[in-house]
């Protein structure tokens, strides 16, 4: 579905991603995990050409993105950004209505598909007249989500989508996104920072450090046989975090 | 206090729809021109500085001056110097740079999420454009309107001297005629005019960042009101008139209001044209308006034109070797023809008050040099900068302890009050009279014969002869009292410069 190979860009003398291979087939959730800096997000947006690669190359489908028009191509691909994006002039309505406005649907299959995407996203109804500014930051990142997700993309780029919300909702989001992609079949990557959170929602985790991708696997491969020390700490933290939760509960042996 | 009031306001439809028409077009093209101009100056980085730079420099120039430089500026390139055009273009130029840098500092303060986000949903260059950069930065946009909008009303009131009807000439010729009725009239509506166009552009500012239809579709229908009224033709006064109507320029004092309108009434009544006046224009505004073709007659004065417009340093022949050898030149040089010698001379002469003249024993300019550097002198905004008065510096050696410019109708006043101890004075003033000021005589002949003198443009002198006709009938027609006394009704007496021409005219008539 989706295809990367040898996936390099460079800021003036610093490598943000270095020679990045991975592929992510349908219906497929590959989680990007990494430190801060490590060119997770510079990679997403070579995905869908919101940054040009200096050398490698991406195809969705079978088809190399850099032979579409990066307008046409976006359109197809939903993408929930980390600082979600939200339009401040348009209500909620008017937010989830622009993908669909630009692929040329009529009025009354936007408003139905509209009232669809809410529900999808368990929004209440009454949020539609609503403008960005007058939501909580829960709701607005599920605006984020929808508006992604209004085209009926086979392909979802979502990066820390659940950084800013608090942990009650974080745990709800997460898992009505958990269903939704399943049910939806889509092929999503998925960057965080929260080794919890991938390990819980992803296929498989690539690991980042440094612009390279260092291990690629699912979450029980990567704690099988993790390729350095790092890599094993990092697939250890939940794990330990779990462990003591459960002491500090009281419920541990 | 009801009769100049209700004057003035008779004339406030035709000032105030001049006015809203120069405004609007003005803001419209202004904007029109800024909007795009800073959407390229903010994609093309490039451009930016030089954008900005040049209105920047446009901005420092003085609104006045800016106005100044239109005329020959026009002129030079073919196009009419005078009249509405240089007063636009003038103001659209003003009314860039706010527009201008509003739309770049709104663009450029976008924020980078929202830009990217639009970007990611796949929404080209200019969807981008119109669906999100130029609706968050409309606000900005909007206030640098505003701000414009303030400025080209004030400024459209200065668009009077060089030939453009507007609020200005309420204020202009109020100014010249001491008439305050005028002054406020002029005053409070562009005030109201510039309240009005705020309150407007701020309504549509408001719903399209509330996204409201209403008040943006109220504001416009206000705006569309006052377009429709102010562009509406105006129903033409057909005073039984054949031929085009003439235009009769004036200077911006009260003899030229009132000389304009007497040339007016005598045409209309003795050659059957119609003619309308045009006030308040800049000296040499006039003289290049009419060799233009651009207004057809005007009255000058012969010292004015031998160093203004002939450009002669020394103080001239004698009267009569002067009027010919104008009337030569003027033919030759300049295809204008002098029509006729009204028979008075306006010039500019010294006076002092009666009780300075007695203490220091002054009767002429010689006395008045030895005691200059006692004395401080005030004059108009012209007369430092021309030929006589160097050639009087230079004769007498006058060296006086201050010299001060203020406007021509304050000169009394200052001299009344004691402010300053010596004016330049227009010897065809009333008011030498009234204050009881001593002319100090020219005994050396610095200052050359100001007779005033009817000119005709080269289209007029072509077109209708009949014209010049009627109008050699003025020759000698009006002596120095006549033309005080006309001065003193409308400089003291707060008649209109067309009740004091019609005064005239009606003797005239009677003795036909
Ligand atoms: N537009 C940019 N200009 C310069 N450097 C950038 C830019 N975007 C990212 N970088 C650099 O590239 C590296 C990777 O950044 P990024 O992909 O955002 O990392 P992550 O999302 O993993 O935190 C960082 O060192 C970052 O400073
Ligand atoms: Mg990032």
């Amino acid at each position: 579905m989706i295809e990367v190979h040898g996936l390099t860009r460079r800021y003036a003398e610093r490598l943000a991603v270095a020679d990045v291979s991975f592929q992510v087939g349908a219906g497929e959730l590959l989680a990007l995990v990494g430190d801060s800096g490590s060119g997770k997000t510079t990679t997403l947006k070579m995905i869908n050409r919101l940054v040009e690669p200096d050398a490698g190359r991406v195809t969705i489908e079978g088809r190399d993105v850099a032979s579409l028009d990066p307008h046409v191509l976006r359109r197809s691909i939903g993408y929930v950004f980390q600082a979600i994006g939200l339009f401040p002039h348009m209500t909620v309505a008017q937010n989830l209505a622009v993908p669909l406005g630009l692929l040329g649907w009529s009025r009354e299959r936007i408003d139905a598909r509209v009232t669809e995407l809410l529900a999808l996203v368990e929004l209440a109804p009454g949020l539609a007249t609503r403008f960005p500014a007058g939501l909580s930051g829960g709701e607005q990142q599920r605006v984020g989500v929808a508006r992604a997700l209004a085209a009926s993309p086979h392909v979802m780029l979502l990066d820390e989508p659940f950084g800013a919300l608090d942990p009650l909702t974080r745990d709800r989001v997460q898992r009505s996104f958990d269903g939704l992609r399943r049910r939806l079949g889509l092929a999503a990557v998925f960057v965080t920072h929260d080794m919890a959170e991938a390990v819980m929602l992803a296929d498989r985790i690539g690991v980042m450090r440094a612009g390279r991708l260092v291990q690629i696997g699912t979450p029980a491969e990567l704690a099988r046989a993790p390729v350095d020390d790092d890599v094993a700490r990092l697939l250890d933290t939940p794990r330990r975090q779990a462990r003591l939760v459960a002491e500090r509960l009281g419920g541990g042996t | 206090m009801s009769g100049p009031l209700s004057e003035q306001l008779a004339l406030l439809p035709e000032y105030l729809s001049a006015h809203v028409r120069l405004t609007l077009a003005a803001l419209a093209a202004g904007t029109l021109v800024a909007v795009p101009a800073g959407i390229l100056a903010h994609r093309v980085r490039r451009l930016e500085g030089p954008v900005l730079g040049v209105a920047g420099i446009v901005q420092t120039v003085p609104a006045l001056a800016l106005l100044a430089v239109m005329v020959p500026l026009l002129s030079g390139l073919g196009l009419p110097g005078i009249g509405t055009l240089p007063a636009l273009l003038a103001l659209v130029l003003y009314s860039l740079l706010p527009i201008l840098r509003n739309t770049v500092t709104g663009l450029h303060g976008l924020d980078p999420a929202v830009l990217e986000a639009a970007r990611g949903v796949g929404m080209t260059p200019s969807q981008r454009l119109r669906l999100v950069e130029l609706p968050l930065a409309l606000p900005v946009i909007v206030a640098g309107i505003r701000t414009a909008t303030a400025w080209t009303v004030g400024m459209a009131t200065l668009s009077t001297p060089v030939g453009a009807p507007s609020l200005g000439n309420f204020i202009f010729s109020g100014l010249q005629t001491r008439n305050s009725a005028a002054i406020l009239t002029g005053c409070v509506a562009a005030a109201g005019l510039a309240l009005v166009l705020d309150l407007l552009v701020r309504t549509i500012a408001r719903g399209c960042a509330l996204q409201r239809r209403r008040p943006i579709v109220l504001a416009l229908l206000g705006l569309a009101a006052l377009a429709a009224w102010a562009f509406a033709p105006a129903p033409r006064v057909a005073r039984g008139a054949v031929g085009r109507t003439l235009v009769v320029g004036a200077k911006t004092f009260t003899e030229q209001y009132v000389l304009a309108e007497i040339l007016a009434g005598t045409v209309h009544e003795r050659a059957h044209h119609g003619a309308r006046t045009l006030s308040s224009l800049g000296s040499t505004v006039a003289f290049d308006a009419l060799r233009r073709d651009e207004i057809d007659l005007y009255v000058d004065y012969t010292g004015t034109l031998w160093a203004s417009v002939m450009g002669r340093t020394d103080a001239g022949p004698g009267r009569q070797e002067m009027e010919d050898a104008l009337r030569r030149w003027l033919q030759d040089e300049a295809g204008v023809t002098l029509v006729a010698r009204l028979g008075f001379e306006n010039a500019y002469c010294f006076a002092v008050r009666r009780e300075t003249a007695e203490r220091l024993e002054l009767r002429t300019l010689s006395d008045a040099a030895r005691h200059a550097g006692e004395l401080s002198l005030a004059s108009d905004y012209e007369f430092f900068a021309r030929q006589e008065w160097r050639s009087v510096e230079a004769r007498y050696g006058l060296a006086f302890r201050d010299k001060r410019t203020m406007d021509p109708s304050l000169l009394y006043q200052a001299i009344a009050s004691g402010q300053v101890d010596a004016i330049t004075a227009y010897s065809s003033d009333s008011r030498i009279r009234t204050l009881d000021l001593v002319v100090l005589e020219d005994e050396k002949g610095a200052i050359p014969p100001y007779d005033a003198v009817v000119l005709a443009s080269p289209r007029l002198a072509r077109e209708s002869p009949e014209v010049l006709a009627a109008l050699r009938t003025l020759d000698g027609a009006i002596g120095i009292d006549t033309m005080r006394a006309l001065n003193g009704r409308v400089d003291e007496g707060r008649e209109t410069p067309a009740a004091a021409a019609e005064s005239f005219l009606a003797v005239r008539r009677k003795q036909r």
